[in-house]
């Protein structure tokens, strides 16, 4: 156990520290990712290399050196000045790292530069109503004609795609090949004609996701990353790097700290709810689970640091399961401890940091599903982590 | 930066593991549980051939002086046997006491029987996370102690550490008169505990006692328990594995019904960064100082919540067979609800995390 970072890296943090400090006025305050807010603080960040810092240059990154734990401090440092870091749209996030795998070089020259700057916002197509955990039963179809793709289907869950330029989407391009081996990953323009995009509000009344319907739509045939029916291959590069970004132990972490201050404030009957056994149980249970997930976090990027000497498979499979309902339940406490003031949501009085303990306490509901639901998580680490058999196949049709 | 067990850890846990396989199955388990003459002398001192007591003592004393972390990897291999051993009482807090609280003459005189598994210390230290009833013993001015110690950690030892009222330490021989220990039936076949009444027992004083002193003891004795259910934990998770694999019903393996792997899951899914947390907790008795309250609380408190899942959930996998004494599994999870309780159960220390924050 040695977990000293080493005086080149104390030096890198007091960098950091330093940059933030000097330049945390110019950060966006809440502005969408449209904004010109974003877009110069995304500028920014990638100069000085706290943003897509290993993305080579000639593709608008920083160019440095891969760096686990320069990574880490610079996560580390943003989240405990509270800071919003680099972007992290599905774009820069999914996207791009599957380009740099498994892109041509003309792919990545067009669309990593203005994605990493923020110009090309992008979303992601998987999910349709009739495919969801069984992402791979996709039927939206895509057959050649002449040298384009002629698209029909349609697509649901789609985060962001009223703000998206552009799509990458999964397709059914052989309907005759078994089912994993039918499907292509495509990419296209959000304002092709043919593509209809439909409001769908979700429990935060927010519309942040949106139904997506294809008529017709016609996309030149090479724009697809990977070869016809590799797309499920393609496509699951990315689901690894997805579940990497979801269970980030610093947000957690600022989130708990803010949690105690609301119980210093909070108070019923005179009673301040910090003061309240009850909750301070709740309270400091949530905060081991919390210290658990950070020190798990830590023995995996330790891993991933010395080659993998050490066996941290399970480690980090439990993580999108663990993180996600962490957070559900340590929102969740933030809306009790206030009691009927944690009711409060919309703009109105009485409400406390924004009404985010509602919102965060919905969204990570969100995040338990999406991605891969709780239960996927289980029967994933069950049988790759724990070795126990797949489920026999067996067709058992809906009643109607 | 390296978070994890060193190459040596892996090597010590190894060999353990190896010794209590061979030397310590279920049935010489079973064996200690039934017989209360059988002290499992032949199990300590095969432990002390590997240098197990003598882990936290230092070289100096005949020692080998390892780190907290070290004595938590043992923990977690003995937690994974059920093994009966005074580790906690003699390897761990008689030789934190008298390394923190022993003045020279002590420590020397103590410390090197010890490490070679010649002495057997007990520890009747409860009352410091916790009176019950009236329970607590007083030492007067002339060395003898009064009162009664509940829960006294392996009873069948030479020498009992005791913690007097005021979190001082002294040492008595369990021989000696005006001690009077009854040993206490309890759920737990694998661990002896005892209740032991003092009437003005003469005793030697810890001489560099003080009751900040006692609590570090308890710090260190709190992830060692954490660790052991650790330990314990992770068997009954194998062995429910293991024996899901095995078993048909409805023509099938029941692994392959996803309740049954859904259990698994959620098992692993605690016990992973359960080890991370009682991993860190140890690192932290020995480099982090400013941490190592907190830590030692969390692991204490969080793993005793883990390990009732566990000890629960891993049974249920078991069908009817869980619940018999055929299969034994009920001997971890017993030991896993004695780790819930001693030294201090979850709530309370909560409570103390919470107080160590000022938020309490
Ligand atoms: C906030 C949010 C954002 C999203 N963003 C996007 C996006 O941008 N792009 C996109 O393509 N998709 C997106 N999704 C979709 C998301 O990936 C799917 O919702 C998710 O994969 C689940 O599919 P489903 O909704 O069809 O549920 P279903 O698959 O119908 O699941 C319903 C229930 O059945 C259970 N279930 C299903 N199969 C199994 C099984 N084999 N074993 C056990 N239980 C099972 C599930 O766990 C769940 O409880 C988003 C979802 C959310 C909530």
């Amino acid at each position: 156990m040695d977990l000293s970072y080493g005086p080149q890296y104390d030096a890198f943090r007091e960098e950091v520290r330093d940059f933030i400090g000097k330049h945390r006025d110019q950060a966006p305050k809440g502005q969408g990712i449209r904004s010109e807010a974003v877009r110069n603080w995304q500028k920014l960040l990638i100069q000085h290399g706290y943003a897509a810092r290993t993305i080579p240059a000639e593709y608008g990154g920083h160019g440095g050196e891969p760096d686990i734990l320069k990574a880490r401090i610079i996560g580390e440092e943003f989240a405990a000045a509270q800071v919003p870091g680099g972007l992290g749209s599905q774009g820069i996030s999914m996207l791009v790292p599957t380009l740099l795998e498994l892109g041509t070089e003309e792919q990545k020259r067009q669309f990593i530069p203005p994605t990493l700057a923020g110009e090309m916002v992008w979303c992601q197509g998987y999910s349709e109503p009739n495919a969801g955990s069984d992402l791979a039963s996709l039927r939206t179809s895509a057959v050649l004609d002449g040298d384009e793709w002629v698209i029909n289907g349609s697509k649901i869950w789609t985060s962001t795609a009223h703000l998206a330029d552009w799509i990458f989407c999964l397709v059914r391009t052989e309907p005759d090949a078994p089912k994993h081996q039918g499907i292509s990953f495509l990419l296209f323009r959000m304002d092709t004609p043919g593509i209809e995009i439909r409001p769908l509000v979700d429990m935060t009344m927010a519309g942040n996701f949106k139904e997506v319907f294809f008529t017709d739509v016609r996309v030149p045939k090479e724009q697809i990353v990977g070869s016809r029916g590799e797309g499920w291959y393609v496509a699951n590069a990315i689901l690894g790097h997805e579940r990497d970004t979801l269970g980030d132990p610093n947000a957690a972490l600022t989130r708990l700290n803010r949690l105690v201050e609301l119980m210093k404030t909070e108070t019923v009957d005179g009673q301040r709810a910090i003061d309240n056994p009850a909750f301070r149980d709740r309270l400091i249970k949530i905060q081991a689970r919390v210290t658990a997930m950070r020190f798990n976090d830590l023995r995996v990027l330790s891993s991933r640091l010395n080659d993998g000497s050490t066996d941290t498979g399970l480690a980090r499979m439990i993580t999108k399961l663990q993180a996600t309902e962490l957070r559900h339940d340590l929102e969740g406490l933030g809306i009790d401890v206030m009691g009927e003031f944690g009711l409060m949501y919309g703009k109105g009085p009485h409400l406390r940091d924004q009404g985010s303990w509602q919102n965060h306490y919905m969204y990570f509901l969100g995040l338990i599903i999406g991605g891969g639901t709780s239960q996927i998580q289980k029967n994933i680490i069950s049988e790759r982590g724990l070795g126990m058999p797949r489920e026999p196949k067996a067709v058992i049709p809906a009643e109607h | 930066m390296e978070f994890g067990l060193s190459e040596e850890q892996g090597l010590l846990r190894e060999s353990v593991d190896r010794f209590l396989d061979d030397n310590a199955d279920l049935d010489r388990v079973r064996k200690f549980a039934d017989d209360p003459d059988d002290r499992g002398d032949d199990i300590w001192s095969g432990l002390a051939e590997l240098g197990v007591p003598a882990i936290l003592v230092p070289e100096a004393y005949g020692g080998i002086g390892l780190s907290a972390l070290d004595a938590a990897v043992v923990a977690e291999s003995l937690g994974a046997h059920a093994t009966p051993a005074p580790f906690l009482s003699t390897a761990v807090l008689a030789v934190a006491a008298l390394r923190l609280a022993g003045d020279e003459a002590q420590r020397g005189a103590y410390l090197p029987r010890i490490a070679d598994g010649s002495l057997r210390i007990g520890a009747a230290m409860s009352e410091l996370s916790g009176a019950r009833q009236d329970a607590g013993v007083e030492a007067r001015a002339d060395g003898t102690l009064h009162g009664t110690a509940l829960f006294v950690l392996d009873p069948d030892a030479d020498i009992f550490l005791v913690a007097d009222r005021t979190r001082r330490f002294h040492l008595v021989r369990a021989d000696a008169d005006g001690v009077e220990g009854t040993l206490l039936p309890q759920v737990d076949r694998t661990r002896r505990i005892a209740e032991v009444a003092f009437t003005g027992a003469s005793a030697e004083a810890l001489h560099a006692s003080d009751p900040e002193l006692a609590l570090q003891v308890i710090d260190l004795g709190r992830v060692i328990v954490a660790a052991d259910t650790l330990g314990a934990g992770q068997e009954m998770l194998d062995q429910a594995v293991a024996y899901a694999k095995q078993r048909e019903q409805f023509n099938r393996v029941i692994a392959s019904f996803q309740a049954v792997k859904h259990l698994c899951a959620e098992m692993a899914a605690e016990i992973e960064p359960s080890r991370a947390l009682v991993w860190y907790a140890a690192h932290a008795l020995d480099e982090v100082p400013d941490e190592a309250r907190l830590m030692a609380c969390h692991a204490k408190a969080h793993l005793a919540e883990v390990g009732q899942f566990v000890g629960k959930t891993a049974t249920i996998v078991h069908g009817g067979m869980g619940f018999t004494d055929l299969l034994g599994l009920h001997y971890w999870f017993k030991r896993m609800g004695f780790n819930r309780q001693i030294l201090g159960g979850p709530e309370r220390v909560r409570e103390e995390a919470a107080r160590v924050q000022g938020l309490a």
